[in-house]
């Protein structure tokens, strides 16, 4: 896959198509694979994104510890808040909602990882339920995400006991900014800066779950990391764009 | 290589990809080693294996493998139960391998009748995992293959035969790897395939004169 994404841009960009085109056929050389076959895999993984999404919405599933459980459907209850009958809410309540799940030691899609499992299916079910975009549109996003995790795997770490909480959801915020901000008509441009703005935004966040456990701060960041996306693609939508380069972010 | 489906996966059961489906995965290529559940597993946790473990399911995770269920697996919720109940004996401890160790490291040493193997393994992050030594032979396996790994005397054109063998069977060899201790002492192959090479293979490459020693791991990840 490739090391650097200002590489995949340019490769979409001179060949006139999207970031996930470009991602579908190099993992198809390296895997000797199908794109049709490699799309397939990609279409289960939002299946199951899909179950741990209605799953985590129930309220019944809790945690080891009890500490975590219940709040999703807490959240899809309520109608205070004053976004609450936006997307934006229905996204937060698909964060908590699959990492409930994933913290009773339910079945999710660890992309990138676990603890971040929450932002990716929140952002792009949610946008897709708003927007009435297809599955097929939604595989093509999954791709992009898996290029743009796989480029910060390259250049830096997925993993939280390595490389702080940044690693998990600030990664899981800049895959989903970038996949949805494509998703959404953005240029493969748009997309890069979409996945800077958003991994700028994590930068220093630290690893620090309570009891070493993937509960508590990790549940209520996959929600915060849905919001820091969609902030990060509605200004690239906008053609807002972030001075750094992303692969340097 | 890093793959897309690296990313988007691996399915698996919570909460932690690098504590539970690493885990997970580590367990698998340490049961690939004896070719089946073991008897006995000592499993000696690293830095964070060690401090967060048992909220991760990280004990779980890693027995559950060594019973041969995969990252996606329900089963693992209850697999100290289930290994309690199918007889086999684990034991964990908490030490440390090295300084310079990836903080998820474990060293599995485990028996099934008389096949003994020590194997230590990293979880790298987003259920990634790399097999960093067995036996006390430095290795590099991603598990994103099948592998196959050889213990044999130094022979001129035994790495001949052995790929002979691997043709015959139809197997493509990702990649290859030779090292030893000293000149004229043990040499230790290391082969990644992108085909399954079976049990069949596994036992052909043992019945060589110089091979003492032949185990095949079974691929674990890589979509």
């Amino acid at each position: 896959m490739y090391k650097a994404l200002a590489e995949a841009i340019s490769d979409a960009e001179a060949r006139g198509a999207s970031l996930s085109t470009v991602a579908l056929d190099l993992e198809s050389q390296d895997q000797g694979r199908s794109v049709a076959s490699i799309r397939g895999s990609l279409a289960r993984a939002l299946a199951v994104m899909r179950g741990a999404v209605e799953a985590g919405m129930t309220g019944d599933m809790r945690s080891n510890s009890g500490l975590v459980g219940g709040d999703a459907a807490k959240l899809l209850g309520s109608t205070a808040g004053p976004l609450s009958a936006t997307p934006f809410h229905d996204i937060l309540i698909r964060a908590l909602a699959v990492q409930e799940v994933n913290a009773s030691m339910g079945v999710i899609v660890a992309a990138p990882t676990a603890g971040g499992a929450g932002v990716l299916p929140a952002v792009l079910t949610g946008l897709a339920a708003a927007r009435g975009i297809s599955d097929e549109r939604l595989v093509d996003a999954l791709a992009t995400a898996g290029l743009i995790g796989a480029v910060i795997a390259e250049r830096a770490s997925l993993s939280g006991a390595e490389g702080g909480c940044q690693a998990e959801t600030g990664s899981a915020a800049a895959m989903a900014a970038g996949a949805a901000t494509e998703m959404l008509g953005g240029s493969p441009t748009q997309a890069g800066h979409a996945t800077a703005l958003a991994m700028q935004s994590t930068l220093g966040l630290v690893c620090d779950p309570l009891g070493g456990l993937v509960e508590l701060p990790c549940v209520f960041r996959n929600a915060t990391g849905s919001a820091i996306a969609l902030a990060a693609i509605e200004m690239a939508l906008a053609g807002i764009e972030f001075a750094i380069p992303v692969d340097e972010v | 290589m890093v793959s897309l489906l690296d990313i988007i996966g691996p399915v698996m059961v919570g909460p932690s990809s690098s504590h539970t489906a690493g885990a997970c995965r580590l367990g698998l290529l340490a049961r690939g080693l004896v070719g089946g559940t073991p008897q006995t597993a000592l499993l000696e946790l690293h830095g964070s294996f060690a401090r967060t473990g048992e909220g991760h399911g990280t004990d779980k995770a890693l027995v559950a493998g060594l019973l041969g269920f995969r990252p996606d697996d329900e089963r693992i919720r209850t697999a100290l139960e289930i290994a309690d109940g199918e007889g086999l004996e684990y034991r964990f401890e908490k030490t440390t391998i090295s300084d310079e160790s990836h903080p998820n490291t474990v060293r599995i040493t485990l028996a099934l009748g008389p096949r003994r193997a020590v194997m230590v393994g990293s979880s790298l992050g987003a259920g990634r995992v790399l097999v960093t030594e067995i036996d006390g032979y430095p290795v590099d396996i991603s598990g994103n293959y099948f592998s196959i790994v050889i213990l044999a005397a130094d022979v001129k054109g035994s790495i001949a035969r052995v790929t002979h063998i691997l043709s015959n069977h139809d197997i493509n060899i990702a990649t290859l790897k030779l090292t030893r201790k000293q000149r004229g002492g043990d040499a230790f192959i290391v082969i990644e395939c992108d085909d399954n090479p079976g049990e069949e293979v596994r036992d052909e490459i043992r019945a060589l004169a110089w091979v003492r020693w032949a185990m095949r791991l079974d691929k674990v990840s890589g979509g």
